[in-house]
């Protein structure tokens, strides 16, 4: 993406291992997330069978996405919706503009949406003169702050309360100090209630859109997202293509495991599920209501069988909370904005190996992400798959990009490696010059990176083939 | 431009598409929760109040007299309800024949164009309710001509009436039962709560922008 600097992402991990308020401030939330995930899906019987039943649905939804799509567009066309198609990020942020000065709007209230955030759409928009306002409480504040969401689901997760009081006191005007969570919110409720009344056109994402009835779901607990589809005369929400599910009848187990895996409730305080715009005689709602369908890379991740299943990601979150990555070093040292497990797949895919397939590598490869994936997203062997290709050099990869770590030196090596270990005479030599030489190899390249943080390996004198040799296999 | 966007973007999909899944697991597989009829007013009411929601159980002799409580301990000035819903009636009736301590009750009788300045400065909004959920706890509510939108939303309280016998097990039932997907609303919405928000340090606060008090007056009919 053009408007991305380049991402110099051992800088920021050793930044963010050296802030000592971030790493706390994650560390509660995140443990406490997982405690109420845990709590929330107590039997794990169940469980199993509410995962498997969403990775069925997302799979065969995937399986048959064209035609969703389709039947997707019709429907919601049938019920007075306006469905716009995006390539790109760019074209995305041109129609929203486009509707807002169609109605000569300069105001626009959004609810929470990971999309708006991947499109850059508060930057674009203000570039053109409007005012676009985030309302979801912890979007307000990152906005306020001039930062990006630090976790999908609660983006203001890297400040504590001391912090985010005086982001507002600064921020707002006539704004007294406060670090009573209450009052903050009371200050945040009567700043944006100005806000809803006066926008010309409201912005939401959308959790889940149905083709079978051209219904969007929309799930949240402040009541900004009902704000936001509902006040203002215009309605914009945002998807990207693989959000689409067949049926109605799938939205409850998809609520159940999205809600529960993303804060760990049996429901949120609002579920809010729009089918059209104000229909002839009603009195309030939105007179229009225009849905954008992005792409920006999506459909080049759905043409691999094996990548397609990133697009199952329901943007839960859960995946960040488990993360023992994610959890030492917060979202904004990603550099996107995905972060965490699902970023690590996701943006390399999205944006390419050479910008971001060192996310690839940030992982443990501990599994915690893909027990806990409520559609069971395969995610470390997606991150396999991805470092596998940044080094293939047999030009079969497939995500833009591949082959860029592909160097002669390192080829060289796993040559001479694989040389060694299939000709004996060869292996033993090898073994005896290891051994004596070994610990007094350069600290050079790899070897020195390895080496800052870790014991320098021991190589020992005889190799296991020829202490076999000589004493035999105790209890064989 | 959106057109041509929508060319290439399906030209990419239909080019990879793979063999459709046959059927696997479905909705049908998940196991059934089924409630009886206490059960059901039982344990909506629970789950309910530990969100903080007011649930009181009243019959179709008490429930304007428990309303009359509720707005009177609030010290509420403007009620706002719609004229022509399912309990239109009965308000009507009763701020007919007992005026006294009740608010004034504001009609949601034009649209929010003509009325937005009214809406956003009136103390409690009162809805009927097309049903609940008990396994989730939570209530159903359809947008119609008669009941807007935003009379549930705006004001700081929101006053809704279930009938106790439209208290469906799940959401999938009723969802089932109803044949939703032959026709949904222009806007349907469950409300489990009054608003609320953990996004600062996880910490729980309501009332952020919906209703900061949500009361549930369950009109048991048997």
């Amino acid at each position: 993406m053009a408007n991305h600097q380049a991402l110099d992402f051992e800088k920021n991990v050793s930044r963010a291992l050296n802030d000592a308020q971030l790493r706390k401030n994650f560390k509660f939330a995140m443990g406490n997330f997982i405690l109420k995930r845990k709590a929330i899906f107590p039997d794990e019987t169940e469980t199993e069978q509410l995962r498997t039943l969403g990775n069925a649905i997302k799979q065969r939804a995937l399986s048959r996405l064209p035609e969703l799509l389709a039947q997707l567009e019709e429907k919601c066309s049938q019920n007075d919706i306006q469905v716009h198609w995006a390539e790109t990020t760019a074209e995305a942020n041109r129609q929203v503009l486009d509707i807002m000065q169609a109605h000569q709007a300069t105001l626009l209230v959004k609810g929470k949406s990971m999309v708006s955030e991947e499109m850059h759409l508060n930057k674009f928009l203000q570039g053109h003169g409007i005012e676009a306002m985030e309302t979801d409480l912890g979007e307000f504040i990152v906005q306020l702050n001039n930062e990006t969401p630090s976790h999908i689901i609660v983006p203001a997760i890297h400040k504590n309360k001391d912090q985010i009081a005086r982001i507002l006191h600064e921020n707002i005007p006539d704004t007294p100090y406060t670090e009573d969570v209450q009052e903050l919110n009371a200050i945040a409720r009567k700043t944006l209630r100005q806000k809803f009344y006066r926008a010309g056109v409201g912005l939401s994402g959308v959790n889940l859109a149905v083709a079978e009835t051209g219904t969007l779901c929309l799930v949240e607990n402040e009541g900004n997202g009902r704000m936001c589809t509902t006040v203002p005369p215009v309605h914009i929400a945002l998807m990207g293509l693989e959000k689409v599910i067949e049926k109605l009848e799938e939205v409850p187990p998809m609520l159940r495991l999205l809600i529960g895996s993303a804060t760990g409730q049996l429901i949120t305080t609002y579920v809010n599920m729009i089918t059209s715009p104000r229909k002839e005689g009603e009195k309030d709602g939105p007179q229009e209501v225009h849905l954008i369908i992005l792409d920006n890379g999506r459909s080049n991740i759905y043409a691999d069988a094996q990548r397609r299943q990133t697009l199952q990601c329901i943007r839960c979150g859960t995946c960040l909370n488990h993360c023992p990555v994610y959890t030492r070093i917060g979202g904004h040292a990603y550099g996107y904005i995905y972060p965490g497990p699902i970023g690590k797949i996701l943006n390399p895919q999205v944006e390419g190996l050479e910008a971001a397939g060192v996310l690839a590598t940030a992982s443990s490869l501990c599994n915690a992400c893909e027990e806990v994936c409520p559609v069971k997203i395969p995610i470390p062997e997606l991150l396999r798959r991805i470092r596998n290709e940044s080094y293939a050099n047999d030009f079969t990869g497939t995500i833009d990009g591949h082959g860029y770590k592909r160097n002669w030196v390192e080829l060289g090596v796993w040559k001479a490696w694989a040389i060694m270990n299939t000709h004996q005479l060869i292996n033993a030599a090898g073994q005896k010059i290891m051994g004596t030489l070994g610990l007094k190899l350069p600290k050079l390249g790899p070897l020195k990176n390895w080496t800052r943080h870790r014991t320098y390996p021991q190589l020992a004198k005889k190799s296991l083939h020829e202490l076999v040799k000589e004493h035999g296999v105790d209890n064989e | 431009m959106s057109s041509q966007a929508r060319e290439r973007i399906f030209a990419r999909l239909n080019a990879a598409r793979p063999n459709p899944l046959t059927p696997g697991p479905g909705v049908g597989d998940l196991p059934v929760k089924t409630y009886s009829r206490e059960e059901k007013i039982e344990h909506l009411k629970s789950l309910m109040e530990a969100m903080r929601t007011e649930v009181y159980l009243t019959s179709e002799q008490t429930w304007l007299a428990e309303l009359k409580e509720v707005l009177k301990q609030r010290d509420v000035k403007k009620l706002l309800y719609g004229p022509q819903s399912p309990i239109g009636e009965a308000l009507q009736s009763k701020w007919k024949n007992d005026d006294r301590d009740l608010p004034e009750l504001v009609p949601y009788d034009k649209e929010i164009e003509q009325f937005k300045g009214e809406v956003f400065n009136i103390d409690a909004g009162i809805t009927s309710t097309y049903g609940a959920i008990a396994e989730t706890g939570a209530l159903i509510l359809w947008s119609s001509k008669e009941e807007p939108r935003l009379m549930s939303l705006v004001p700081p309280i929101h006053i809704a009436v279930l009938q106790a016998g439209k208290i469906y097990n799940t959401f999938l039932e009723v969802m089932q039962k109803e044949n939703w997907a032959g026709g949904m609303p222009t806007n349907a919405f469950l409300v489990s709560g009054p608003s609320k928000t953990a996004d600062i340090e996880l910490t729980l606060a309501f009332g952020v922008h919906g209703p900061k008090e949500l009361i549930v007056l369950i009109v048991d009919g048997e």
